[in-house]
């Protein structure tokens, strides 16, 4: 599966269209994880336990929208955008979507 | 003792200041060398943020590749925001944080692209959400973009 964020791909001819894909996870973090961050609210710097979080919440999402274009018989998905949400207080949607296409 | 414990709270808010204070400029300065070193080390890969590379004719090899990094403010970070927020004007102590972090995704982004064996990344898209949490000051910033393998 080749992912891209532009509208081809490179070298790649589009054979067919199978129209919008996407993925999403809600996450929420635990309460150790806020206990730490606050902590970390006076010294500043990054907040390493978040980073990681989100970025498998985004995978998750990605890993989603690629099983959804394998369903529909793509081999790549073009134009991915991510977009992130908060939903409430303590949780957080990451949303992934694409055109799902066939290439040769 | 009693006028010690009348002023706990001064007290208590003067060291958070201090150690705001302290500790996040040695930080600071920390993370703005390893970000200068590593901007070196990267230098070979060129990050653009049009949609198609330069030359069109040469064959690549494309894979979406992502950056990100979550980043709070310090305790003294957030006062002196807040005293801007009365009188107006640059934010520079927001201004030096969102700088870090967002130079600290783009060089996430290019190593996972190294990673690839990519040279370049083209159509880089950037993105801030600000997370969750009760009287957790922290926002996620975000690159990504599609990496491109030269294939000979």
């Amino acid at each position: 599966m080749i992912l891209t964020n532009i509208e081809v791909i490179p070298g790649k001819r589009v054979v067919r269209h199978l129209g919008l894909v996407q993925g999403s996870t809600v996450r929420a973090k635990n309460v150790g994880r806020d206990i730490m961050a606050s902590l970390k609210n006076i010294v500043g710097g990054e907040l390493k336990g978040y980073t990681e979080l989100l970025n498998e919440a985004r995978e998750e999402a990605t890993e989603r929208m690629v099983r959804q274009a394998q369903a529909a018989g793509a081999n790549a998905v073009l134009n991915v955008r991510f977009s992130t949400s908060s939903i409430t207080q303590g949780a957080a949607e990451l949303f992934a979507y694409g055109t799902a296409v066939v290439v040769e | 003792m009693q006028t010690l414990v009348a002023f706990a709270d001064l007290i208590v808010f003067a060291v958070l200041l201090l150690v705001g204070y302290g500790v996040g400029r040695i930080a600071e300065k920390a993370h703005y060398a390893s970000i200068r070193k590593r901007e070196k080390l990267f230098e070979r890969v060129t990050v653009f943020s049009c949609r198609f590379p330069p030359t069109v004719s040469q064959p690549y090899q494309a894979s979406l590749v992502c950056g990100s990094v979550v980043v709070s403010q310090d305790y003294f970070k957030a006062v002196a925001a807040g005293l801007y927020s009365i009188f107006g004007g640059r934010v520079r102590s927001y201004e030096s944080l969102l700088d870090r972090a967002r130079r600290e995704s783009v060089l996430r982004m290019k190593h996972a692209a190294l990673r690839k064996g990519a040279s370049m990344i083209i159509n880089v898209k950037f993105q801030t959400a600000q997370v969750p949490g009760r009287g957790v000051g922290a926002v996620e910033l975000v690159a990504y973009g599609t990496a491109l393998r030269p294939v000979a």
